[in-house]
């Protein structure tokens, strides 16, 4: 099922509103909404589902228009950041309700068949007669998984669908939906705050800043081409240095480097703590070592430049410069954008 | 540091002094101000005899007032359940102007003096009163009749079980309800298998209150019933009526029939606690916090 959302609005009184997103979402794609708190990116998925109604603009479900489509009849599958499992009913209960409710009837043969098959897909078969409350974070996900796709959806909704959970269970579950997706093709939005987590899943990232899309694309092109200042900073840790950008050109501390197409006037270079070299001689920004921070598999500089900026890179563990030494750091990918 | 063996610090409320004198002060206020009156009311009503507590327990003028007592909480219970029910949905799951507004009117029984409750009513429906022509034109009877008396007792009691609920469902959020709307259920539907199943304890709880406010309330009702003996006299006014009559034993076995139901109110309530409700309590599968809960291995 594609989905189409054209130049959706929805105000708020408080901070998440959306302000005109217009997003397109392939059939059995796995798109990621990655955002910082506040960007509207819960709204948005939100409105696909239903749960909330767009102010203006409207969203395709295929050539349908499904904008006013209430949630019950839209034939989405939401999953809830906390799960939203029913607590007195049981894995099995939980996942049947669905059927049990719909208006297709099914004997109740078929809904027992059918929550076994999807106790099967999301691996909790021993599971069916506990509640909610008697088992894991990772598994209670999982249930309000199978619960959502027992209604045959026509898309799956995911909303911060790891939020909760620590690391390890985290990742193992991540690549799990990834599985999920593949054997399913159900086109699916998920919603996340964690850009390890949208790149590391999503065909698409679509990455949101204060209620408007600031850059859409694959996980490859969002990484190696940012699109502004806040989709660097946001996609990992980034170094921010203030520049003077004269004739196609950033000039930091007298160092020129390539700003072609940026206007000029005051700008920013940004590049990765990866993407530096320290020199003891030779070109680049003179700067002077504040302190090394030790890692189990690098070592992490704090500098600081001959114009008091603050700088930090990762380097090689054997790293022999130490905290006062003076010398110069030399940037590969740097990124000049005109300031915001 | 030093250590100072006999000076250890004491913990607040570590001093024996402190703690012996406070449980007396507790001690001695419960008994001189709970179980003393109590003690005299099951003393005083069996005071003539059993026969005599028989007797006045049979009395058709005490009889009527239990009947109309009960009659009263069937009504105004039920009536008042189901407002408290649709209110604490209204206030918690859904967003409208003048929520705080709402929140706030459906409390004011509770500051109210329920005599100026009943003053109120007289104004409004009374002969004198807003309506009170239409009514007697259309000869309907509200004041110092049944009406009257349920009326008064529903404005009392018309917080105690959205106050009992709200609270509860604030703390349970939407989630479930969004998730078994997604999931094609109906609204009905939704609030009979997943909203009332986790807040059953909570409404029982605020139902049991209701009930004993209910079968209690002295000050509203004694202004609209008109306290007519035999006809429109609750079992609290009735109390009253015997013990200005002299007759202290009736009066106190009538009491009697009020305290046992308070106990069994008290009795079902306790009950209803150690089921959850009457506390804030967020179901731990809504809370997404695994600490407390062993890990279950697939």
């Amino acid at each position: 099922m594609k989905i189409r959302l054209d130049n959706v609005v929805k105000e708020f009184e408080t901070f998440r509103a959306v302000h005109g997103v217009s997003l397109d979402i392939g059939s059995g794609e796995l798109v990621a909404l990655l955002g910082p708190s506040g960007s509207g990116k819960t709204t948005i998925l939100r409105m696909v589902a239903g749960l909330e109604y767009a102010d203006a603009g409207a969203i395709y479900f295929g050539d349908e228009n499904a904008t006013d489509i209430p949630v019950r009849e839209r034939g989405v599958g939401f999953v809830f950041q906390h799960y939203a499992l029913f607590p007195h009913m049981t894995v099995g209960e939980n996942i049947a309700f669905g059927m049990k409710v719909s208006k297709v009837k099914r004997s109740p043969q078929a809904i027992a068949d059918r929550v076994k098959e999807l106790l099967d897909l999301v691996q909790l078969s021993g599971l069916k007669d506990r509640f909610p409350a008697q088992i894991s974070g990772g598994q209670r996900q999982r249930v309000a998984l199978a619960r959502a796709l027992a209604v045959d959806p026509r898309v799956l909704l995911l909303d911060e669908p790891f939020g909760a959970l620590d690391a390890n269970v985290r990742r193992d579950l991540r690549r799990w939906l990834r599985k999920i997706h593949d054997e399913l093709g159900i086109t699916t939005l998920f919603v996340t705050h964690d850009q390890e987590e949208a790149l590391d899943l999503a065909d698409r990232v679509v990455i949101l800043n204060k209620g408007k899309i600031v850059q859409e694309g694959t996980p490859e092109a969002v990484c190696r081409n940012p699109a502004d200042a806040f989709v660097m900073n946001f996609l990992g840790d980034a170094n921010k240095l203030d520049a003077d950008i004269r004739g196609g050109k950033a000039y930091v501390d007298a160092v020129a480097f390539d700003a072609e197409g940026v206007a000029d006037g005051s700008g920013q270079i940004l590049f990765r703590p990866a993407d530096v070299s320290w020199r003891e001689h030779g070109h680049g920004i003179a700067a002077r070592i504040l302190r090394v921070i030790d890692r189990p598999d690098s070592r992490r500089v704090l500098a600081m430049t001959g114009s008091g900026q603050a700088v930090e890179f990762d380097t090689a563990p054997e790293f022999p410069h130490r905290k006062g030494e003076e010398g110069f750091i030399d940037i590969r990918r740097p990124r000049v954008y005109a300031a915001a | 540091m030093v250590h100072n063996r006999k000076g250890k610090p004491p913990r607040v409320g570590d001093n024996t002094v402190f703690r012996r004198s406070l449980l007396g002060i507790v001690l001695v206020f419960v008994g001189l101000m709970i179980v003393a009156p109590l003690v005299v009311i099951a003393v005083e009503a069996f005071s003539r005899g059993v026969v005599y507590f028989a007797e006045s327990i049979a009395d058709p003028d005490t009889r009527h007032a239990i009947l109309l007592t009960v009659i009263a909480a069937l009504i105004a219970v039920p009536i008042n359940t189901a407002f408290g029910v649709a209110a604490a949905w209204a206030i918690t799951k859904h967003d409208f102007r003048g929520k705080r507004l709402l929140t706030v009117i459906i409390e004011l029984p509770f500051s109210v003096s329920p005599i100026v409750a009943g003053v109120a009513y007289l104004f409004v429906y009374g002969l004198q009163g807003l309506f009170g022509p239409v009514l007697q034109s259309m000869e309907i009877k509200i004041l110092f009749a049944l009406p009257g008396i349920v009326l008064a007792s529903m404005f009392v009691t018309a917080p105690f079980v959205a106050r009992e609920l709200i609270p509860l469902m604030q703390a349970q959020g939407r989630d479930l309800e969004e998730a078994a709307t997604s999931l094609g259920a109906s609204g009905w539907r939704t609030f009979f298998s997943v909203t009332l199943p986790n807040i059953k304890w909570a409404l029982l709880y605020g139902v049991v209150l209701c009930n004993s406010r209910v079968m209690g309330e002295f000050g509203a009702v004694s202004v609209v019933s008109g306290n007519i003996r035999g006809q429109t006299n609750t079992l609290p006014l009735h109390i009253e009526l015997l013990y200005h009559d002299y007759n202290a034993a009736g009066s106190f076995a009538a009491a009697s029939i009020l305290a046992c139901l308070a106990i069994v109110t008290l009795v079902v309530k306790v009950a209803l606690e150690r089921q959850g409700a009457g506390r804030v309590q967020r179901p731990a599968a809504l809370a997404g916090a695994d600490s407390i809960i062993p890990e279950v291995k697939p």
